[in-house]
């Protein structure tokens, strides 16, 4: 593990290294192996984590890959800015954010992150330093948006930021019994609102309950408010703590407790963007074995086939806490290997049962697949390569881009075969 | 010291000289002086360095940020750095000095050019710097010298104990000038840290497990801020550590080997 302060270091580092043995690491919050390079070298991006400059116009921010959502939050939410798109942790960095291209509650209006980068540097060990942007290396700029870190070390970013009134949300909870309902919602809710997403009960099967969150950010500014500090998982319960019953029962206690508490209300920006954020170690909630996440996007043309992998799910009595449903925009992907398309995305995680657990994960990829979906390598452990392909058509037109000296164990995994 | 004292040194606590910018545990108190507004004088050596942490600093809520690219260990510059601060910082009221180095001790044994260097980067020039300073202060009957040394300067061990000599005399010349200064109202304060997670520490076993850098920083500050304790453990367990240790017999002490 290279652990540089300073991005003078990072040429050394490059130099020195073998070909195919590094990949820029940063939080560490992808779920699978994208963040992970086993037997190989990770560089550890986190003390490169300066804010070089601010544009008080324009509010486009420059700092280095390694600087936190987080930290921009607290820096620049004092001053009326905010992150153009959030995904559901604070906890990731600039770097990660863009090489994920990760995208938030507003994709149906304000795209991926990588849609909000003006500009970027890119540490490469062939061509050194490498200014990329809409006008400057723009297949490079592409490439590295959403390129899995692939591409080089960005070594800082242009971010334009998004002016709001505080740190306060309108916010509306609306429950909903199907998923026609759902995409009803969505209808209607997307022109009015910035922020929309549902909570889902994946026990339910194709009669989806859920409930519907949505938000726009408030004009409130006079209320204090206090950022929140929630609980610690001190340890992570045993195996049998978790199983069907007591997920169901979660599930439709969290249903109850939210249906009861519909309609509108002001919340704080981080109860409503990160309400897993305030539970620190909440992965330890599935115990030592972990838990994989799956999150796949079905084709808008083809709606019908989340109903399957709704389906298949229930029947498998493996539901997850937190079932997320999304509609994703129409804006044109930023990044060649970005995830989000038109389309509905869900996201669930699942209790590692071993083959049991994959067996059913399988069992979504057939549906995906048939219905031209891909799934999101931010999340993914165990996609087999032809899903990948599946997934990501133009991957071969990203290998050129990729920087010689960068691989990681989701790459291998789901390139190598091919 | 009474309360009304504490309440005037936290309000006039508002302009710092780091010596020493660049090193982990200096970039995580900067941060934290810059959110309560301070204005801070920044030496370190390399000038790309200290730009890129300018702008930082500023956005994070700094007065003013002015930065002096100078190396410290190089004792003829003092006097240059020294005139550099009293000219552009004039009314400057805490220094604090965080610079070291640790280089691997086997190093030290072998060569003794590199334990001069040593010796030299941790305590000749820390303490001719110092000597700069304080005659400044000890004047003008006003503000406050803090120098980070180590819990590794309390007792000599078979390890490290080339840089611990080094801390350990930085320690005791802080201690003396502490006794100097008292009189004419400048206080100064020993930091003792223990391991901390930065990059002079990396190569370390354990590095993992050594404190984080925000959390001794945050130490720092709450002393700057009150201009006491005279000596600053941090993290705090070190305080009941280091007097435990101390308190080893010789006979028994030299027979361990960390």
């Amino acid at each position: 593990m290279h652990k540089p302060a300073w991005s003078d270091q990072l040429g050394e580092i490059l130099n020195s290294a073998a070909s195919a043995s590094l990949l820029p690491y940063g939080m560490g919050r992808s779920y699978g192996d994208s963040c992970l390079n086993a037997h190989r070298e990770l560089i550890d991006c986190r003390r490169l984590n300066r804010i070089l400059g601010f544009d008080e116009v324009t509010g486009i921010v420059r700092c280095e890959g390694g600087v936190t959502l987080s930290d921009i939050i607290s820096v620049f939410l004092p001053k009326g800015w905010f992150l153009p798109v959030t995904p559901g942790t604070q906890f990731v960095t600039v770097g990660g954010a863009i090489a994920n291209d990760v995208h938030g509650k507003n994709h149906h209006c304000a795209g991926t992150f990588g849609a909000h980068v003006r500009q970027l540097e890119l540490h490469r060990s062939n061509d050194g330093l490498v200014l990329c942007g809409p006008g400057e290396n723009p297949r490079l700029f592409q490439a590295t948006i959403g390129g899995l870190g692939l591409t080089g070390i960005i070594g800082w970013a242009d971010i334009q930021l998004k002016r709001v009134e505080g740190p306060w949300i309108d916010a509306e909870l609306v429950p909903f019994q199907s998923l026609s309902s759902f995409l009803d919602l969505s209808r209607e809710s997307d022109g009015r609102f910035e922020y929309t997403v549902a909570w889902l009960d994946c026990f339910a099967g194709r009669n989806a309950r859920g409930i519907f969150f949505r938000g726009n950010h408030s004009t409130e500014v006079a209320k204090k408010f206090r950022a929140k500090r929630g609980p610690n998982l001190p340890f992570a319960p045993p195996a049998w703590a978790l199983n069907q019953y007591t997920v169901k029962a979660f599930n439709a206690a969290y249903y109850r407790a939210h249906a009861a508490s519909k309609g509108t209300s002001l919340v704080g920006y981080d109860s409503f963007f990160y309400p897993l954020d305030s539970i620190r170690q909440w992965n330890l909630l599935y115990g030592k074995q972990g838990f994989l996440q799956y999150q796949c996007v079905i084709p808008q043309e083809n709606i019908g086939a989340i109903e399957e992998v709704l389906d298949r799910i229930a029947h498998s009595g493996m539901g997850s806490f937190l079932g997320v449903l999304k509609q994703f925009g129409t804006a044109p992907p930023a990044g060649i290997l970005s995830f989000p398309r038109p389309g509905l995305t869900l996201a669930l995680d699942f209790g590692m049962r071993g083959e049991k657990t994959l067996a059913l994960m399988k069992a979504l990829d057939e549906v995906v697949l048939q219905s031209g979906g891909a799934l999101y390598p931010a999340k993914d452990a165990r996609m087999s390569a032809a899903m990948f392909e599946a997934s990501f058509p133009r991957w071969r037109s990203f290998v050129p881009c990729i920087d010689p000296k960068m691989s990681s164990s989701f790459w291998r995994r789901v390139t190598e075969a091919q | 010291m009474s309360m009304t004292s504490h309440a005037t040194h936290a309000s006039a606590m508002q302009k710092v000289v780091v010596l020493g910018a660049t090193s982990g545990i200096a970039l995580e108190v900067q941060r934290l002086l810059a959110k309560k507004g301070c204005e801070l004088l920044l030496v370190a050596r390399s000038p790309q360095r200290l730009a890129a942490i300018q702008p930082d600093l500023i956005a994070r809520g700094a007065g003013q940020v002015l930065t002096c690219a100078a190396d410290l260990t190089a004792i003829q510059h003092h006097a240059g750095i020294f005139e550099f601060v009293r000219r552009s910082f004039p009314d400057f009221d805490t220094v604090l000095l965080t610079y070291g180095t640790m280089r691997d001790q086997k190093d030290s044994e072998a060569s003794v050019d590199v334990l001069l260097d040593e010796l030299l980067s941790n305590y000749v020039s820390a303490a001719a710097l110092l000597t700069l300073f304080s005659a400044d202060l000890e004047q003008r009957r006003t503000g406050c010298i803090a120098a980070i040394t180590s819990v590794a300067g309390d007792r000599g061990r078979r390890a490290n104990y080339v840089y611990g000599s080094a801390k350990g005399a930085l320690s005791l010349f802080l201690q003396g000038l502490r006794s100097r200064l008292h009189s004419c109202g400048v206080k100064v304060i020993t930091i003792k840290p223990g391991p901390v997670q930065t990059p002079m520490t990396d190569h370390l076993p354990n590095a993992a497990r050594f404190a984080d850098p925000k959390l001794v920083a945050r130490d720092i500050v709450r002393a700057l801020d009150r201009r006491s304790p005279d000596v600053l453990y941090t993290p705090k367990m070190w305080r009941y550590v280091m007097s435990a240790v101390e308190h080893i017999p010789e006979t028994i002490f030299k027979r361990l080997s960390f």
